[in-house]
């Protein structure tokens, strides 16, 4: 309990550096691109993949529970629908990047951290956290957000090809569903998780990696510890803001 | 010229440095010496600011690190060049990209004022054509030249360097020691190597500082250390045949 309270003490305490005031504003800006990039561009693929599969998956079995000729079948675009937007888009991405992401993150700090970059960044008088860190929070929050609607749309369309190909409804009725009784707040609902998502991956995982102390197994077991942390701090707050926002 | 003050460090039970008091004079190039764990590297690490001396003050021309403000001990870092031992380069960025960093960094240099400087910096360490290497494709050698590069491109007042020639083979480890003593004397930088290579010692020592289980056990130059009397000293000089063999005068 007490070690759990000093680890949070020391997160705020980094957090407190993170985001105190660049050096040079142009180089951070620059570093800031480069994350979006790194961390988000890099992520289209996957995130991509995994919707496309996750989409068909939901709208299969959600085609198989609603088996009865008294409902009626465009329900089945609109619970894809609803399932892709509410949860499966915003918290099953975010665990998905809390592994890709985040893993790569704490073992790139951790990295830096045990071949003495980090001290070689303090002695030339930069403040490292805010350095490395602050770039990969904000490209974080910035960019996945359109992550997770770009895999919301891709979700939907694996959804359609499932549900025409394997002719489980028709096209009309599917893309009826999709539009059928649609609640704007829910999109604004995810895009906000995502971004709470976003700032827990990135700030954690950096966490993590920069207080990785040792050698490279203490740059793995950082890189291990950022994962499940992310992961469980992901479902916490996907609870607490469902709650608050949803209830 | 740097002045380090009853300096004690402990880490938990262990007292690392007992009351450590030393002078480094610029221009000359300082060694502090002694048998690993001995506290070179946390001496060397509390003078630039990674740890945290818990007593004593280090004085920078009569300036003190811990009374510094954080704007302050930012600008004094700005001061410090430093070498790690494993040349802590961004492997993210060239070689010509790790000199201009600090530029970038700092400075309102233009484009071609600062790729004039890298150049100048990577020429002052004999080495050309490494502009766009990554720090994965140099020697251990070239890599420590670089870290030198970088050190210096900002036109330090003090050097610190780790170690400089671990790992690497006797001819390019004496190569680099008569480096930071060429960029020593030339610059008049106030240089601090922490080191327990006896050839370095040979080769460069104008000041010697030795440290044993954590305090200063002795101090002079290269030529009174063959001739000290200090017992942990030539413990520690003499372990090797070689050296047995110098002093008996074989």
């Amino acid at each position: 309990m007490i070690n759990g309270l000093k680890l949070f003490g020391l997160y705020l305490s980094m957090l407190g550096n993170v985001f105190s005031r660049p050096e040079n504003k142009k180089v951070y800006f620059r570093k800031v691109v480069d994350e979006m990039v790194n961390l988000g561009v890099n992520s289209l693929t996957i995130v991509a993949i995994i919707s496309l599969f996750m989409g068909a998956v939901v709208t299969i079995q959600t085609g198989l529970q609603l088996n009865n000729p008294f409902i009626p079948k465009y329900l089945i675009g609109y619970a894809t629908r609803e399932s892709l937007i509410l949860e499966f888009s915003p918290t099953m991405i975010a665990l998905i990047l809390a592994g890709k992401v985040g893993s790569s993150i704490a073992s790139e700090i951790g990295t830096m951290r045990v071949s003495e970059q980090i001290d070689a960044l303090e002695i030339m008088g930069i403040n490292s956290a805010a350095f490395i860190i602050q770039p990969k929070i904000i490209a974080s929050v910035l960019f996945f957000p359109f992550l997770v609607i770009i895999s919301m749309g891709i979700g939907m369309f694996g959804g359609f090809l499932a549900a025409t190909l394997g002719g489980i409804i028709s096209t009309p009725e599917f893309l009826q569903g999709l539009i059928y009784w649609f609640e704007p707040y829910y999109i604004f609902y995810a895009l906000v998780k995502t971004v709470f998502f976003a700032f827990a991956i990135s700030s954690i995982s950096s966490f993590f990696g920069y207080y990785t102390r040792g050698g490279a197994l203490a740059v793995g077991k950082s890189s291990t510890k950022s994962v499940v942390w992310s992961c469980i701090i992901i479902l916490f707050i996907n609870f607490i803001l469902t709650q608050l926002m949803l209830s | 010229m740097i002045e380090v003050k009853n300096i004690n460090k402990t880490f938990g039970e262990n007292h690392v440095l007992k009351d450590v008091s030393l002078s480094f004079m610029p221009g000359k190039t300082n060694l502090v010496i002694g048998a690993s764990g001995s506290g070179k590297t946390t001496l060397i690490k509390c003078m630039v600011g990674l740890h945290e001396a818990d007593s004593g003050s280090i004085l920078f021309d009569s300036s003190s690190f811990d009374e510094l403000d954080k704007k302050k001990r930012r600008e004094l870092r700005q001061q410090i060049g430093m070498l790690f031992q494993g040349g802590a380069l961004f492997d993210y960025l060239t070689v010509e990209q790790n000199i201009s960093f600090p530029l970038n960094m700092f400075t309102e240099m233009g484009e071609e004022e600062k790729k004039e400087r890298v150049n100048f910096c990577l020429k002052r360490v004999n080495l050309n054509n490494a502009n766009n290497l990554y720090p994965s494709e140099l020697s251990g050698g070239m890599m420590k030249r670089v870290a030198i590069a970088r050190a210096i491109s900002m036109k330090p007042k003090y050097l610190f360097c780790d170690e400089p020639n671990s790992g690497l083979d006797p001819q390019t480890a004496i190569l680099i020691d008569n480096l930071i003593h060429e960029i020593t004397q030339e610059y008049k930088i106030t240089t601090v190597v922490n080191t327990h290579d006896m050839n370095s010692v040979m080769e460069i020592g104008d000041n010697i500082a030795f440290i044993h289980k954590g305090q200063l056990a002795w101090q002079g130059d290269k030529d009174s250390i063959v001739s000290s009397n200090t017992k942990e000293l030539n413990d520690f000089v003499f372990a090797s045949k070689l050296f047995k063999k110098i002093k008996k005068g074989v």
